[in-house]
């Protein structure tokens, strides 16, 4: 009886204590893999085929919906200024809300749906099919060969996705407020101009897509590396690489935003 | 080791990236020039700057010749103490006047500078003394409130005379 009652009250007191046990697993993780990166400089090629997978091949994406999310910015805002008549004023609005969350938040969101994900699944499949373990047998460090080139090429691709998104936004922005509505060319540069600090919006967005890039990319290869090495082990640790990138995303998002602006 | 087409797909991407910031740093961000030898430092105060906030352009003829690049409280006189730095392609002279003006009914500050007719040149840590300050709406619509009471509250007083 005390049983049934008490057991609801068990499982959350589980989940609780497993979840600290993996994010403590999660930094000594991070270490390991910093510490396995040496290899990743004297075998760059191994990151460049990384990059070729999770980022270039990301580029579509990216471009699309950075085009899309910059038009629709160009019509709401028009729609909210011309309101108070200060239409003028929408190439600001669009440059600064992509610069500072939207590009580095929805490109990283992207990323790891797209690329998070596959690296989860590719190394959970590794693991399941136990070829990390043979790469071990072989003494080939896993951490070395699989894990280390993949985070750097996420970490290092963050910021050029984001930095894609971020233009393509502004040209989306372009086409609807300037081509689309015929607002004036030159109002819409150079109300964007006046109000767009480098320092201050473009480099501390591009430092933001750099955190997310690297909490993304751990998250993925981590939940791939821990995945249970079974079929329903690696789609589980699939979704749980979205589903936990993009609350970490929103959450550092949350914390950046109010240490920079 | 052989190129291969990943390699090239690589370069395309990184190349987008170099291409992307730049365009973010050129055409989006403006520049303001660094350096201080291109840049002097003027100082001017003022009872009340209003909204006028640091990086607000100073416009000279409607031409940004610089930007806000400090304001403080002056303690001892209790005005707005505000550094201007300006372009050093632009010279003013002694007795140039500075004013807070608004772009537009509800847009951003900015400082207006007005050329004097002095012969002499403004320093770097030279003072503007002749300045006025920004309009308050608050203050305006007050002003006309008290000023069309007065007038109200006499033409009443004539009426009750008569």
């Amino acid at each position: 009886m005390l049983d049934t009652v008490l057991s609801p009250f068990r499982h959350i007191g589980h989940l609780t204590v497993n979840a600290i046990w993996r994010l403590g697993f999660a930094c000594r993780f991070l270490f390991a893999v910093l510490m396995a990166s040496g290899q990743c400089l004297t075998r760059f090629g191994l990151v460049i085929r990384e990059i070729y997978f999770a980022g270039v091949l990301s580029l579509i994406i990216i471009i699309v919906s950075g085009l899309f999310v910059g038009m629709v910015l160009g019509l709401q805002g028009y729609n909210t200024l011309a309101r108070f008549g200060s239409s003028d004023a929408l190439g600001a609005l669009v440059a600064l809300s992509l610069l500072r969350e939207l590009g580095p938040v929805l490109a990283a969101l992207l990323f790891a749906s797209r690329s998070g994900s596959a690296m989860t699944a590719e190394i959970g499949l590794m693991k399941a099919t136990e070829q990390l373990d043979a790469m071990g047998v072989m003494a080939v460090d896993p951490l070395a060969r699989v894990v280390a080139p993949r985070f750097w090429a996420g970490v290092l691709s963050m910021p050029v996705l984001a930095a894609l998104f971020n233009v393509m936004g502004i040209l989306g922005g372009y086409l609807v407020g300037v081509v689309m509505i015929g607002l004036d060319s030159g109002t819409y540069w150079s109300q964007m101009n006046n109000s767009v600090d480098l320092h201050f919006d473009v480099v501390n967005g591009l430092i933001k897509s750099l955190v997310f890039g690297v909490a993304v990319t751990l998250i993925a290869v981590f939940e791939g590396y821990d995945a249970t090495p079974t079929a329903a082990g690696v789609s589980s640790a699939t979704t749980r690489t979205v589903v936990t990138s993009a609350l970490v995303i929103l959450a550092l998002d949350f914390i950046l935003t109010a240490f920079m602006f | 080791m052989k190129r291969s087409t990943i390699d090239l797909w690589v370069g395309i991407f990184v190349a987008i990236g170099i291409a992307a910031v730049t365009f973010l740093a050129l055409k989006v961000a403006n520049l303001t020039p660094q350096s201080s030898d291109s840049t002097y430092v003027i100082y001017a105060d003022f009872d009340n700057i209003g909204g006028l906030k640091v990086k607000a352009p100073v416009k000279s003829s409607g031409v940004v010749v610089g930007r806000v690049s400090a304001i403080s409280l002056d303690t001892k006189r209790y005005v707005a103490h505000v550094s201007l730095t300006l372009d050093s392609h632009y010279q003013f002279s002694r007795d140039t006047s500075a004013e807070i003006l608004t772009a537009g009914l509800l847009g951003e500050q900015y400082i207006g500078l007005t050329q004097g007719g002095d012969e002499t040149n403004l320093k770097a840590g030279d003072t503007l003394s002749v300045t006025s300050s920004a309009l308050v709406l608050e203050q305006l619509i007050s002003k006309f409130m008290t000023s069309f009471g007065e007038k109200g509250g006499d033409s009443h007083a004539a009426s009750a005379a008569k």
